[in-house]
């Protein structure tokens, strides 16, 4: 057996953002297996500083490029706490709708762009355009699916435009509304498809006891707002948000950790999961169950299936929520805004985890701190137990070095980093 | 990707090999790119992508084009973006980030990084500097305004780099892009919006969505700044949404500066 090791990986490929895996191994013991975040800071939390409220959701939608509507609408949830204002049930309505469909686009484009390569032993996705048509079609129709209705309900994408405290500054046309339910419907035999691609995909056997936290439900799995739960027990309210998180500081990462009950914990779609697993769809359990996927499970490459299922949950949930909006006339999109000063909270599942915004706000409405708490930033510190485990398991059961790079790099990318958002 | 020679109008055209990078920035340009599901696959034809850490595994030097996203805050960024210049035959700032510095120089307006840094990471050491644009270190060959990119552009912009026809950004402001697309004004709905100082070729899009222009795009070549002011006061749109509006990419520095002494005074929060 090879006793010695040196596994050194720069700026790790297929992940938003730019983080290091080091490993070093000296006779038959582990020296160090490491995670490291090199990102560059951009200093959100102070650009915020002195800035009035509206300015809010457009800057820090800009924190990041894949889920930029989670970062708006937390925002916006963050300021309306402040202000004491409870949004319409139009305006939730068509808020969940949106973060849906960032989450499947988010979601599809993790495991067909990012994951499925080191399964079918590619670098990127490009080759199987030529090797796997079918598969790349399927991707790029279930990812334009979501992005279309992103378009339609928040006017853009990325970086959306129509999306502001206190409502949206126009509406869908209903009929372009029923024309993307039709479209959800008929993209569950891609989802089918989906799952028996990942079905054939031999995940790493491993697993390490984890904290899971997430929001808890209240009524369905849970999205937007409420409470904050963790599978170790701990239930706090949105507004107490900083008992969850614990944020601190480490050398080794321009990112904060955190830590709650454990050394580490959590957070993403294998969490959601474990935390609300009653309250998925039918058509969700039924997947998970048909991957053998039940809560609590521990195994990290698990989150892969977890986002699998989630993209069934947020693709049925969102034909029934676009048959409540269709069903009743529309109302007013947006209510007007009174700034008041004081603190608020918003806690939005984003497609990585739970993510928190807080402003504290003087009489005008400026932004006198601001704080962002943001889902990677929360696994970093698990990313880096796993890591260690992992790297011990495969050491004592004699792998190669090339297969501990490549099981090392597989497990930062199954929790799916946004690594520049997580520095932000 | 088809590998057979492309040919346009008769005449082969080549695949010239391109890189993409990122400096500080949300990524999101480059994931324009891909959420481009429509024609993305036309698109690859056109390229020979050897470098898009983001979406690939495999890794090169070797390229003609590098698409740079982000803006430069950190002094490692400075020297990649050198190898960058010294490795490429063009060099495109890509989105505004790379051609303004983006909503990252923000924190320049505090004048006082120390501030800035302890902030964010209280008394841990962090290296950070002004937030600028690529063209402060290396010369630019090529612009692609946005925030984020408008994929409709990138792609006419990249089939004619690749046809070798030239490049032109649109000289007029958004205003008029608005006005052809019949929306209502942004002003008589009593929002702030720079449409009529910034340069066009988005389509207008946040208008088109009744948000008013935040000026991504920088400014216009002819920007009339004293006009937009007084239009905005007409309709009593504060003072303070025009700066925060102006100040929020970089595209309108130089104007903002003018407008606005720089506050030297620290934040009123946390100091």
């Amino acid at each position: 057996m090879k006793l010695s090791r040196k596994i050194d990986v720069q700026h790790l490929t297929r992940v938003e953002g730019h983080g290091n895996i080091s490993i070093r191994v000296r006779n038959g013991a582990l020296q160090h297996a490491r995670w490291e975040v090199v990102e560059t800071p951009r200093f959100f939390e102070a650009m915020l500083v002195d800035k009035k409220w509206d300015n809010a959701p457009w800057i820090c939608g800009r924190i990041c490029g894949i889920c930029s509507i989670g970062h708006t609408l937390a925002s916006i949830r963050a300021i309306e706490n402040a202000f004491n204002m409870v949004p319409t049930k139009q305006t939730q309505t068509l808020r969940l709708l949106l973060k849906h469909m960032e989450t499947l686009q988010s979601h599809i484009l993790h495991l067909y762009f990012l994951v499925a390569p080191d399964f079918l032993n590619v670098g990127s996705i490009f080759p199987l355009i030529e090797s796997h048509p079918d598969v790349v079609k399927r991707a790029a129709g279930l990812k334009l699916l979501a992005n279309d209705t992103c378009d339609l309900v928040g006017g853009r994408r990325l970086h959306p435009t129509r999306t502001v405290v206190g409502g949206f500054t126009m509406l869908p046309d209903k009929k372009d509304l029923e024309a993307v339910r039709h479209r959800l419907e008929e993209s569950r035999s891609d989802l089918e498809s989906t799952a028996e691609l990942f079905y054939s995909f031999a995940l790493p056997a491993f697993a390490r006891e984890t904290e899971f936290v997430s929001l808890g439900a209240s009524d369905g799995y849970p999205f937007i707002g409420g409470d904050l739960v963790s599978s170790d027990g701990v239930r706090k309210a949105e507004h107490d948000y900083r008992a969850m998180t614990n944020e601190y500081l480490v050398e080794q990462s321009t990112s904060k950790w955190s830590r709650l009950s454990r050394q580490s914990f959590a957070v993403g779609a294998l969490a959601r999961l474990n935390n609300n697993f009653p309250h998925l769809s039918t058509g969700a359990r039924k997947m998970a169950e048909a991957f053998g996927l039940a809560p609590v499970n521990h195994n990290p490459f698990m989150n892969i299936v977890a986002q699998l299922v989630e993209c069934v949950h947020v693709v049925e949930e969102s034909t029934g929520l676009i048959s409540e909006v269709l069903d009743v006339p529309w109302t007013r999109p947006r209510e007007t805004v009174v700034p008041k000063r004081g603190m608020g909270v918003g806690a939005v599942e984003v497609p990585r985890g739970i993510l928190y915004h807080c402003y504290e706000f003087d009489t005008k409405g400026r932004i006198r701190r601001a704080d962002c708490v943001i889902p990677t930033s929360q696994n970093h510190a698990n990313i880096q137990h796993d890591l260690e485990a992992l790297t011990l398991q495969y050491v004592s059961e004699g792998r190669s070095d090339q297969e501990i790079e490549r099981a090392a790099q597989m497990l930062v990318r199954s929790y799916d980093p946004c690594i520049s958002c997580s520095v932000h | 990707m088809t590998t057979g020679q492309r040919t346009y109008m008769g005449v082969p055209v080549p695949r010239p090999r391109t890189a993409f990078f990122e400096l500080s920035s949300c990524e999101g340009c480059q994931l324009q790119l891909l959420n481009n599901e429509a024609t993305l696959l036309d698109f690859l034809d056109l390229l020979e992508v050897v470098e898009f850490r983001e979406a690939m595994t495999e890794h090169s030097d070797q390229y003609e084009i590098a698409f740079v996203e982000g803006s430069i805050t950190r002094r490692d960024e400075v020297l990649r973006l050198k190898k960058i210049r010294k490795d490429a035959r063009l060099l495109v700032a890509f989105g505004t980030c790379a051609c303004f510095g983006g909503v990252n120089q923000l924190k320049n307006r505090f004048h006082d990084l120390a501030w800035v840094k302890k902030a964010v990471y209280g008394k841990q050491a962090v290296e950070t500097q002004e937030a600028r644009p690529l063209r402060d270190f290396v010369e630019v060959d090529l612009s692609i305004l946005g925030c984020p990119v408008r994929k409709e552009e990138v792609e006419k912009i990249v089939t004619n780099l690749v046809l070798g026809k030239s490049v032109n950004l649109p000289k007029f402001p958004v205003c008029m892009e608005c006005k052809a697309n019949r929306n209502v004004c942004l002003f008589d709905l009593g929002e702030a919006c720079l449409g009529p100082v910034t340069r066009a070729g988005c389509d207008a899009w946040c208008p088109n969505n009744r948000a008013g222009c935040w000026g991504c795009r920088g400014p216009a070549d002819e920007a009339n700044l004293e006009g937009l002011e007084l239009v905005m006061k007409k309709y009593g749109i504060s003072r303070e949404s025009l700066l925060d509006r102006l100040e929020c990419f970089g595209g309108f520095e130089s104007q903002v500066r003018h407008l606005r002494r720089p506050s030297r005074k620290k934040p009123r929060a946390r100091g």
